[in-house]
């Protein structure tokens, strides 16, 4: 997984609670059984004015000029501002790796869907739940302000505003820990193959029939 | 002793360690596979030389992608090629690792929620996950079961654990007799449309009350399923006769010799009286009128005798604008009242609403009656091979064809369009499935969520009617 440390990026403000898994990645694109290149089609029913098939030349779709991803000013984001209850629905990885794709690498909203927030910590994705009046007021900064950036440091739980304000956020200390240095769970969690044996031991001796 | 409520139990019983701070390893008893989340799972394993911990644990069948038409070609007449590819890529994994696997074609086939529990793969006090949201529903058998994400269902694969933090624990009680026409889909859109589609999140919901205890396994699963569009990542309900008498005899279920130890362990498996919980909803089940949803979100619903809310007397700017957003993409005005909304297509089916029970229910509501002109497609989509032939052997596939509907093959369908079940832009549907999200039955699809008794008498009608007075 690639680290997340600190990073200073453009905000990309996306002005709607509820945003669901099926709009950050529709369903057709979850046909593919690879990882990576979902970039192209992220938000992809709001993002064009086409339909989108896999396999297209996304670079010659007609693009929806007036949705937010494609205005200009916001080219190269990287900090996405969002509302309540991003990535609820489906529980497809397939969100998080399209925007880790597209080119973020930061979620700041008031609150997000437990199992989109966990898979994003799977992919060098940071989602950070802020204060519902701290994004309110992002909100208006960054329509006021054309090249709006946020420096988000993770290893001081930092966000720092251009006017030099800074806003502290939590992070769960082993999802820190594992994005600050790019660890997977699988290699941590088999450092502890004695527990999860001694455990299947016990379990098995309390519950047979789960193991006939 | 403390008290503990039933996922207290379900948790504590499947802690293999846990940090200062509450991270922990939970153990992992059945992970249930299909083909859309799991390629890249089985891809990690063999890129890091990895075989699964308890090979025994999974069980996987196709359902998102295959076709509900004919299935004579097997999964080489699946046309389109990528949905093809997803399918053989399942096919080979399980092969090459061992999985016990329900291929199209065999019987037992169908969408994930509904084969295992029809299996009696899911069984009280277990564990149990799925790289699919709707994993939820296994919580209707006393189980804590949820949905995870690919690098989740690598991670169980490879080591039978989950890391995790535990939920907090909100009760949602529903207390009465339902009136008639009145459904587990009922008290689930009910419940979101009190709580929100974030008002669970953080939270693991148990569902209980007399209203719950009268529900059979299907509507428990109906209603724990449609928990994760609460915000919950698990719904469950405790164990009593009713599950038990439900699980005896299945495949998977204890053999003769450990039933009466099982049996005595899945009785502890409830809240004590006098357990806490973090939150509690109270729903009085006889004030519960038929649901039909209306906008692009499960909290976005009222009932049959409703009319289209007025984003002018939202509650927040941000509501108002989601409301309007949703009545444009629906092509609703309103105030306009629930039941003269008409419909273009009909879907009964998905994890939701297509066992047995909602066969029935939509068979009853059909019977000698016949699909109205303006409907271009209603479709029954079965939610197994084994339903399906159930189904057949009362002879419930006979009615709704003569009724006019469509009677298909498993698979998840139109609930969500990954195969060639979809709506098209503008068509409007009333549905079983669990989302109306933009898009999610197709581009531009408008999608209307009810009980399979509600769609059935949409179907008859046309347009949505309140099913209570059919």
């Amino acid at each position: 997984m690639r680290k997340f440390t600190l990073l200073e990026g453009l905000v990309v403000p996306l002005d709607r609670a509820n945003v669901d898994t099926d709009a950050i990645i529709p369903k057709q694109f979850l046909k593919s059984i690879k990882r990576s290149g979902f970039g192209p089609n992220a938000f992809d029913e709001w993002r064009y004015l086409d339909h989108g098939e896999p396999g297209m030349d996304n670079s010659k779709r007609p693009l929806n000029p007036d949705f937010v991803l494609n205005q200009p000013r916001y080219a190269g984001a990287q900090v996405l501002l969002a509302r309540e209850n991003f990535g609820c629905g489906s529980s497809r990885e397939h969100a998080p790796w399209a925007l880790e794709d597209f080119g973020l690498r930061v979620i700041l909203a008031p609150s997000f869907a437990d199992i989109f927030f966990n898979n994003c910590f799977k992919n060098g994705l940071l989602p950070i739940k802020l204060d519902a009046a701290i994004v309110d007021g992002l909100f208006k900064a960054v329509e006021a302000n054309v090249g709006y950036t946020l420096k988000v440091d993770l290893e001081r739980q930092l966000i720092t505003t251009p006017d030099g304000q800074q806003i502290a956020f939590e992070v769960d200390a082993f999802r820190k820990h594992c994005l600050l240095n790019g660890l997977d769970d699988i290699g941590l969690t088999l450092q502890h193959v004695d527990d999860i044996k001694a455990f299947e031991t016990k379990h098995r001796a309390a519950q047979p029939w789960l193991y006939a | 002793m403390s008290t503990k409520t039933l996922y207290d139990k379900l948790w504590d019983s499947h802690v293999v360690r846990q940090d200062a701070d509450g991270t922990a390893l939970i153990y992992i008893d059945r992970q249930l596979v299909h083909e859309v989340t799991s390629p890249q799972a089985f891809e990690g394993l063999k890129l890091a030389a990895r075989k699964p911990w308890r090979v025994a644990s999974l069980l996987a069948t196709p359902d998102h992608n295959v076709p509900t038409t004919h299935r004579s070609g097997g999964v080489a007449g699946i046309a389109d090629p990528i949905s093809r590819l997803q399918v053989e890529t399942l096919d080979a994994n399980c092969a090459e690792f061992g999985v016990t696997e329900f291929k199209m074609g065999d019987i037992r086939q169908g969408v994930v929620h509904v084969m295992g529990p029809e299996q009696g793969a899911t069984l009280p006090g277990m564990t149990v996950v799925c790289g699919d949201s709707h994993t939820s529903t296994h919580g209707a058998f006393a189980a804590l079961a949820h949905g995870i994400g690919t690098s989740e269902v690598e991670h169980v694969m490879a080591t039978q654990c989950l890391v995790a933090k535990k939920s907090k624990a909100m009760l949602v009680k529903v207390e009465g007799t339902l009136g008639r026409g009145v459904t587990a889909k009922d008290i689930a859109l009910a419940v979101i449309g009190k709580i929100g589609t974030a008002g669970g999140t953080g939270y693991a919901i148990e569902f209980a009350g007399s209203a719950i205890g009268g529900l059979s396994m299907e509507g428990r699963m109906t209603l724990c399923n449609m928990a994760i569009e609460a915000g919950a990542r698990a719904g469950m309900v405790a164990c009593d006769d009713t599950t038990i008498n439900y699980v005896k005899g299945r495949p998977f279920a204890p053999k003769p010799e450990q039933w009466d130890a099982a049996v005595a362990y899945w009785k502890t498996l409830h809240s004590d009286a006098g357990a806490t919980f973090d939150a509690t909803v109270e729903l009085d089940a006889a004030s519960i009128r038929p649901q039909v949803t209306w906008g692009t979100s499960p909290e976005m619903v009222t009932s049959i005798d409703g009319r289209v809310p007025d984003p002018a007397l939202a509650p927040d700017a941000v509501k108002r604008g989601d409301w309007e957003r949703a009545l444009a993409y629906m092509g609703l005005t309103a105030n306009t009242p629930i039941n003269e909304i008409k419909v273009d297509k009909v879907f009964i089916g998905s994890c939701t609403n297509a066992r047995i029970e909602d066969m029935r229910a939509a068979a009853a509501v059909a019977k000698g009656k016949k699909v109205a002109a303006n409907v271009k497609l209603a479709m029954v989509v079965p939610g197994s091979g084994l339903v399906k032939a159930q189904a057949e052997a009362e002879g419930l596939d006979k009615i709704l064809l003569e009724a006019g509907f469509e009677w298909r093959e498993p698979g998840c369908s139109m609930c969500l369009a990954m195969n060639d079940d979809r709506l098209e832009p503008g068509e409007r549907c009333a549905s079983t499935s669990n989302r109306n999200f933009e898009g999610r039955q197709g581009q531009g699809g408008r999608t209307h969520l009810v009980s399979p008794e509600m769609a059935a008498a949409a179907a008859i009608a046309g347009h949505f009617v309140d099913v209570s007075k059919v």
